[in-house]
């Protein structure tokens, strides 16, 4: 009888290993057109249960956003007020406000009915490179730019794909056309690696400044950009952690409580039967 | 317990609301002095644990549709609005997210547990049958969830499904068009969805009503598998169950919440972090993985018409089962060979999962014919054969016998 229980228990937890096993692994991945490269693997400080995000790193992948990426691609769901809030690049409002100083935005009408132009505020969400998607089309050879808000999240791989594809360009194997819009990036699979955007990284592109800040070279400065986008993606990441230690902790000595209850109370009810049946 | 003499009014109201309206008497019969077999084991917290995951939905849902916009050109602007800007809207979402997934993972362990110990056969098959009208109503209802999102996938996953109900012959493509308010999935789709996935979960509420009340009329079903015969063989739900059921949904909750702080994308798909877009299909479209073994069916069907009845039957099949076996032994554990083929059938269920996320080609495409027929042949074949061939164990006289020598033993 105990015997018997005790494999179904290990057959049970057999299956419930394999239901788990198919919870985490079934998440259905891109069937490869083509070969599916290994990703580069990044060292993320946001990374683990009690990831946070490194600031320095953050501020310096808003400096390649602005001075870089933002020409072609938006953040359409970040205000300019982000940047100054907790678990994020946590720059000072002042600092803000003279970023949000260099975009324009329309706004109006004014009392004439006029529309009129003025500097954004950090109320104001970011700029968006193109009035709209066709004319983002026409300046990128038929591309579409994709917004990068929430990059991250939207891609198999998260922020080792987006890592893996600032670093992944190179020459085009033999058997591969490219014609002049095109390049060729080996973490870009779903088309064989054929893709639109040229390569935006290149040693020294922007100027990181103060001290001890590192060179800009190609692999770091994919690094601060991949982390600034999980921030952008993901901007309450550092207070879900904290909130899920601190739940996780309270469920722990609650589901502790509550066991030796359970036990205690059980005996109670095996042995009053015990001396019911002993009286009997 | 229909109509127990458990219940006595304390004080002056209560017994004035007793003679007008015995609502305390329910409960208190219902949930308190209830008397629950003595031997259930953890596998019969599922019920409990099933009703927090209800509330859980609903209590977030609600607050959810408090920010929420269903309308084609601004939901997935209003979701990451609750992401980014409501006061912990992040967590609400993921709680709703993950929750749905929780809920599925609950409900199919506390199906396999009613076929395991039997819990389907006389004279519980109403009680079964009202479980299965709620998965098949949880089924829709998380459909229409998940669609509200208004991701590339919620889109593509609505024009899937809604395309199956064209393979009617006649009324098939009127259907479609009623139902999508138009010519092609779009706003007023989403808008009805959403009308609909707020109402549904309020039938799922009443469809536990009665199911509880199914399970109060005969009573609980044990790892035995035989029936009460004397008081000793129950114990009151309150404190012996309430507690134990806390306890187990407190290890739920643990598992649960690794999820919504941990790893809240794990189960989704990054597709539906992009907006819905009728222009772009993606590469593959696939359903969440509550719904995979059920995809792996309709795919596992040439024709698309057989695919959608098989997928249809897959769960219309459920509401004969109590029919389909036989067998007098309830329970799995004094029946050795039903044992084995149960087993055989979680893995098929399993392995049907794994291939409605693989593209339904080759040796996958010939598993799942294979397993789609498994499936089948258990309900069709094997019990009822079993019920015939099968000689069972003896079983136990009584409840009380075992567990109380157990607990004997173990004290000596």
């Amino acid at each position: 009888m105990r015997k018997r229980r005790v494999r179904f228990f290990a057959a049970a937890r057999a299956a419930a290993a394999a239901l788990l096993f198919s919870l985490a692994g079934g998440s259905p991945a891109f069937a490869a057109e083509g070969e599916k490269p290994q990703l580069l693997k990044g060292a993320w400080s946001f990374d683990g249960p009690f990831g946070r995000f490194d600031r320095a790193s953050l501020r310096r992948g808003l400096q390649i956003y602005r001075e870089v990426c933002s020409s072609c691609h938006g953040l359409s769901f970040l205000y300019l007020r982000n940047l100054s809030e907790a678990g994020g690049p946590e720059l000072s409002l002042d600092a803000v406000k003279a970023i949000a100083a260099d975009y324009e935005i329309t706004d109006g009408p004014d009392r004439e009915g006029d529309m009129f132009q003025r500097k954004r505020r950090p109320s104001d969400r970011f700029p968006e490179p193109y009035d709209n998607d066709q004319a983002a089309r026409v300046a990128n050879a038929g591309a579409l730019p994709p917004d990068l808000s929430l990059i991250i999240k939207a891609r198999e791989g998260g922020a080792d794909y987006v890592y893996s594809l600032l670093q992944g360009y190179e020459a085009a194997p033999a058997g591969v056309k490219l014609d002049e819009t095109q390049h060729f990036n080996k973490y870009f699979h779903l088309t064989g690696g054929v893709l639109a955007m040229p390569p935006p990284l290149t040693d020294g592109i922007v100027d990181y400044e103060g001290e001890g800040a590192p060179k800009a070279t190609v692999k770091q400065m994919a690094h601060d950009v991949t982390a600034f986008l999980a921030w952008a993606s993901e901007p309450r990441l550092e207070e879900r952690k904290r909130l899920g230690f601190q739940v996780m902790v309270y469920l722990a000595i609650f589901a502790a409580l509550l066991y030796f209850s359970t036990r205690r109370l059980w005996l109670t009810a095996h042995g009053e039967a015990d001396e019911k049946e002993e009286s009997a | 317990m229909p109509h127990g003499e458990s219940y006595e009014p304390r004080n002056r109201f209560t017994a004035w609301m007793d003679a007008r309206l015995p609502l305390l008497r329910v409960m208190h019969e219902s949930f308190l002095t209830y008397p629950t077999p003595r031997n259930l084991n953890y596998w019969w917290t599922f019920g409990g644990i099933l009703t927090f995951c209800l509330a859980v939905q609903m209590i977030t849902g609600i607050i959810l549709a408090m920010h929420y916009v269903p309308h084609a050109d601004l939901a997935f602007e209003s979701v990451q609005h609750i992401m980014r800007d409501v006061n912990y809207g992040w967590l609400i979402r993921y709680v709703h997210a993950c929750g749905a997934s929780m809920f599925f993972l609950a409900a199919y362990i506390h199906m396999f547990r009613s076929l395991y110990y039997g819990s389907y056969k006389p004279p519980r098959e109403m009680l079964w049958i009202l479980g299965v009208v709620i998965i098949f109503l949880m089924i829709v209802t998380a459909f229409l969830g998940y669609v509200l999102v208004w991701g590339q996938m919620s889109f593509w996953a609505a024009t899937v499904i809604t395309n199956l109900l064209g393979a009617f012959p006649l009324i098939g493509e009127a259907v479609k068009e009623w139902l999508w308010g138009g010519f092609a999935v779009g706003n007023a789709t989403l808008n009805r969805f959403f009308s609909l996935h707020y109402l549904l979960p309020f039938v799922i509420v009443g469809m536990v009503a009665l199911h509880i009340w199914a399970l109060h009329i005969p009573g609980n079903n044990n790892p035995q598998g035989i029936d009460v015969r004397q008081g000793k063989d129950t114990v009151p739900f309150h404190p012996y169950y309430t507690v134990k059921d806390l306890f187990a949904v407190s290890l739920f909750a643990l598992l649960f919440s690794y999820f919504v702080f941990y790893d809240p994308e794990a189960l989704g798909h990054p597709d539906n972090s992009i907006k819905a877009n009728p222009l772009q299909t993606p590469p593959h479209i696939v359903p969440e993985w509550y719904l995979l073994p059920f995809y792996a069916i309709l795919r596992a069907v040439p024709s698309k018409l057989g695919g959608v009845l098989i997928m249809f039957a897959s769960i219309g099949i459920l509401f004969f089962l109590p029919w389909l076996d036989r067998a007098k032994t309830r329970s799995a554990r004094y029946r050795p060979l039903f044992r084995q083929f149960f087993f055989l059938f979680v893995i098929a269920c399993l392995g049907l999962g794994y291939l409605g996320a693989q593209t339904p080609e080759g040796a996958h495409l010939i598993l799942a014919r294979i397993l789609t027929f498994y499936y089948f042949a258990h309900f069709l074949i094997v019990l009822p054969l079993l019920s015939v061939i099968e000689k069972p164990l003896p079983v136990p006289k009584s409840i009380n016998a075992p567990v109380l020598k157990g607990a004997g033993a173990a004290a000596q």
